[in-house]
């Protein structure tokens, strides 16, 4: 029997993707480049210029194109790929609309940065959150090593669900930061990931005439649609536990669905965090622990389907901290939608680490202690 | 996936779309098909040799096939009128 | 190529029952392109009159296989599903069927980008002169003087020439045609479908409602562009400029009929005067002048 082995390396995030990618086999390629997005898409190009990746890879003049090219190439079967970042995605952002509602399951991935003006290149969560209610699976990688997992898994998610997937990896501090990385031998990729149905959604081939998007004769028909979405979203909870748990078996690495959970079986405070910053968030967690504060942590490693269920199990903590690296004049994204899913677990919502600004492990570690002090808003701006 | 196929009344019975009918004189017909070929509704069937025949359920009455037959063999007649 | 008309696919690409107006000049381009490439191609259509004229889901008023797509995507999502074929070893043309709209204004960027990558669909923009599915209101194609929702007094800019552009991007065919020419749109649809790489056709379709004529001389006022010279048939095929006839007889500007017979016949020019009609007549010899050096290059 042949032993397959691993390979044992160093990546950024950004390559870790790449690498991910180009093991999953995509047929088409199509990106515009963007800070802190474009060595993706120049490993990418590398990749099928030396023979190692057999794709088409299509050099689009813009985002919106990029999107609708991989959009074109999924709706006639192919397996397919974008990445962008910040204002790329506002720019395809009715392409990416489209993609949802026509459930062609296409991969994205998003290094995460910062809106302007001013132009600012540095990490912040509201470019991906922007997906939100578009009908995208969003998942978000907290190291690289789960930035490659995450690409290599929504292919599968992407294509069981029929809905298009987006991967986090966050604006330098993961994309460009070189963490070690395991990549697994190509034959267990290729047994993990086998190729699409390419008649799925819809099997759009010369003498088939069928027409998708025409309108409808009655409205009901095009809400029906929607609503499969959202029902849609909900099913995809178990598939996704599903992959998470067989690529735990088949790779080693398993990381707990929907959700992590750090130290919380026994907590009485729990932080919320989604993304890279959260290794920094458990850095604190651990030296709080040491000081004998019953303090925990979940990470979202989905966004979309907004994982209720565990969220509602919040519930039974004295206070959650929810940390968010976006804002909006409502507050932020996740506290919004942590404290909807909550009943009577008091919720501060801390709002930080945004425009790029830095915040690590010491920075986790006081406001977390200020939080527990009771010195924090329901919603606080810590700059 | 809500997913369309090819169908007649896409928009309905069109022929109430129209006010004037086209009525071909088969004797003044001479066969040649421009009217089939013309005719953005396809309601003009043609074969070679057997001449024309129009589909009122869906003709729109635009005129297009009286305007382009070369020996004005189609009339536009008011609906209702015989 | 003998063009029989008998011998023509009697199958109905175009299904009675559609949205379409009455006399629609595209519609009848679709039957045309249905019967050239009707069952190798898939359509991508943007937002456009060709979007509604499909009638209501989920039946379907064109009888092609149909993705319909962004406004501003269509040379973009072509290119995709192009590829996609190429890569799965799917025989067939990746086409697209948009608007002046969707091709000279909103998408023109994703076009020229096409057009660049020499991306391989056949790109035909059917030319109605206006944004008309959304109620006659003006497009970068929209002839100088005409009237339109929002040049209510006449549109001061010129036409801006797609075709001309596409050419100088040096893509591999690119053609004008004219649904009056049903034979010559034929035979530049299934050239279009033997060459690899970016091809552009820009179909002249008259539009009874936005153009303000009766809709029974839809045929009439296509053929009427021609024979006055306000529109020209030629192909840039390979490198090489080439006039298409009947053009090739309007060269000789004595042959043309007065462009007062092209635009009496459209409310959309009735405001004109003697003087603007001329100063139209000059343009068009201008224009004739540019294609006739660049036939000779």
């Amino acid at each position: 029997m042949k032993t397959l082995t691993v390979q044992r390396t160093a990546l950024t995030g950004n390559y870790a993707v790449a690498y991910a990618v180009k093991m999953a086999k995509p047929h088409v390629i199509a990106a515009y480049p963007i800070t802190p997005q474009t060595t993706i898409v120049e490993k990418l190009a590398e990749f099928v210029e030396k023979g190692e990746l057999n794709a088409s890879f299509v050099n689009v003049e813009s985002e919106f194109s990029a999107m609708s090219v991989v959009y074109g190439a999924a709706m006639a079967g192919a397996r397919a790929f974008t990445a962008t970042s910040s204002h790329g995605l506002l720019y395809m952002y009715e392409a990416v609309w489209w993609t949802a509602l026509s459930r062609a399951p296409v991969v994205m991935a998003v290094v995460t940065r910062t809106i302007g003006p001013p132009w600012n290149i540095h990490v912040e969560h509201n470019d991906i959150l922007a997906l939100r209610d578009s009908g995208w699976i969003i998942a978000m990688a907290e190291t690289v090593q789960e930035a490659f997992d995450l690409t290599l898994q929504a292919f599968k998610i992407a294509e069981t669900v029929v809905l298009p997937m987006a991967v986090g990896v966050d604006g330098f501090i993961l994309s460009h930061a070189t963490e070690p990385v395991e990549i697994p031998p190509q034959e267990l990729v290729d047994k993990f990931l086998p190729p699409r149905r390419p008649d799925v959604p819809l099997a759009l081939r010369p003498g088939n005439a069928i027409t998708f998007g025409n309108l409808p004769s009655d409205n009901r028909i095009h809400a029906r649609h929607k609503a499969a979405i959202y029902q849609a979203h909900q099913e995809a909870k178990a598939v996704i536990t599903q992959v998470d748990r067989e690529y735990g078996k088949m790779f080693g690495r398993g990381y707990q669905g929907l959700v992590e959970w750090y130290k919380a079986s026994d907590a009485k405070y729990i932080a919320v965090c989604t993304g890279a910053w959260c290794s920094d968030a458990k850095d604190a967690v651990d030296a709080l622990r040491e000081r004998g504060v019953p303090i925990g942590l979940m990470r979202l490693r989905f966004i979309r389907p907004f994982p209720r269920e565990e969220v509602e199990k919040l519930d039974q903590y004295d206070l959650v901290v929810v940390y968010d690296r976006d804002i909006t004049p409502a507050g932020g994204i996740l506290g919004i939608e942590v404290k909807s899913a909550l009943r009577r677990a008091k919720v501060v919502n801390i709002i930080a680490g945004i425009a790029g600004v830095d915040f690590d492990n010491r920075n986790f570690y006081e406001t977390l202690q200020r939080a527990l002090e009771g010195k924090y808003r329901d919603v606080e701006v810590v700059i | 996936m809500p997913i369309s196929t090819p169908s007649t009344a896409s928009a309905g019975v069109t022929g109430t779309w129209r006010t004037y009918k086209p009525v071909v004189n088969l004797q003044k017909c001479i066969d040649c098909g421009l009217c089939w070929l013309y005719c953005p509704e396809s309601v003009i069937d043609w074969e070679k040799g057997q001449k024309v025949t129009i589909d009122y359920t869906f003709c729109k009455g635009c005129g297009i096939c009286a305007d382009v037959c070369p020996v004005k063999a189609i009339d536009m007649v008011p609906e209702g009128e015989l | 190529m003998s063009f029989r008309l008998d011998l023509l696919p009697k199958k109905k690409y175009v299904v009675p029952g559609n949205a379409a107006c009455a006399g629609c000049g595209m519609m009848i381009g679709l039957k045309i392109l249905g019967m050239a490439l009707g069952e190798e191609s898939v359509l991508v259509i943007p937002a456009s009159c060709a979007s509604v004229v499909q009638g209501l889901a989920p039946k379907s008023g064109v009888a092609m296989p149909i993705l319909n797509v962004p406004f501003a995507s269509s040379p973009a999502v072509a290119t995709g599903i192009s590829e996609a074929f190429k890569m799965l070893g799917v025989k067939g043309h990746a086409v697209v069927w948009a608007g002046d709209g969707g091709t000279a204004d909103i998408g023109f960027a994703a076009l020229s980008g096409a057009a660049e990558r020499n991306s391989n669909i056949i790109y035909i923009m059917y030319d109605n002169e206006a944004y008309m599915n959304t109620g006659i209101q003006r497009s970068g194609s929209t002839p100088r003087t005409a009237w339109t929702t929002t040049t209510p007094t006449g549109k001061r800019e010129r036409k801006k020439d797609v075709a001309l552009l596409m050419a100088m991007h040096g893509v591999p065919y690119v053609a004008t045609a004219n649904i009056a020419y049903p034979q010559d749109f034929y035979r530049k649809l299934k050239r279009a479908a033997e060459i690899q790489g970016f091809k552009f056709i820009h179909l002249y379709t008259p539009c009874p409602p936005g153009w303000r004529f009766d809709p029974a001389k839809t045929v009439e006022v296509a053929r009427l562009a021609v024979e006055t010279g306000a529109w020209i048939l030629w192909e840039y095929d390979n490198g090489v400029f080439k006039l298409n006839p009947p053009s090739t007889v309007y060269a000789d500007k004595s042959k043309r009929r007065p462009l007062k017979d092209y635009l009496k016949l459209q409310g959309r020019f009735a405001h004109l005067t003697e003087e603007e009609i001329k100063a139209l007549e000059e343009e068009v010899d201008a224009k004739w002048n540019t294609i006739l050096k660049l036939a000779k290059l």
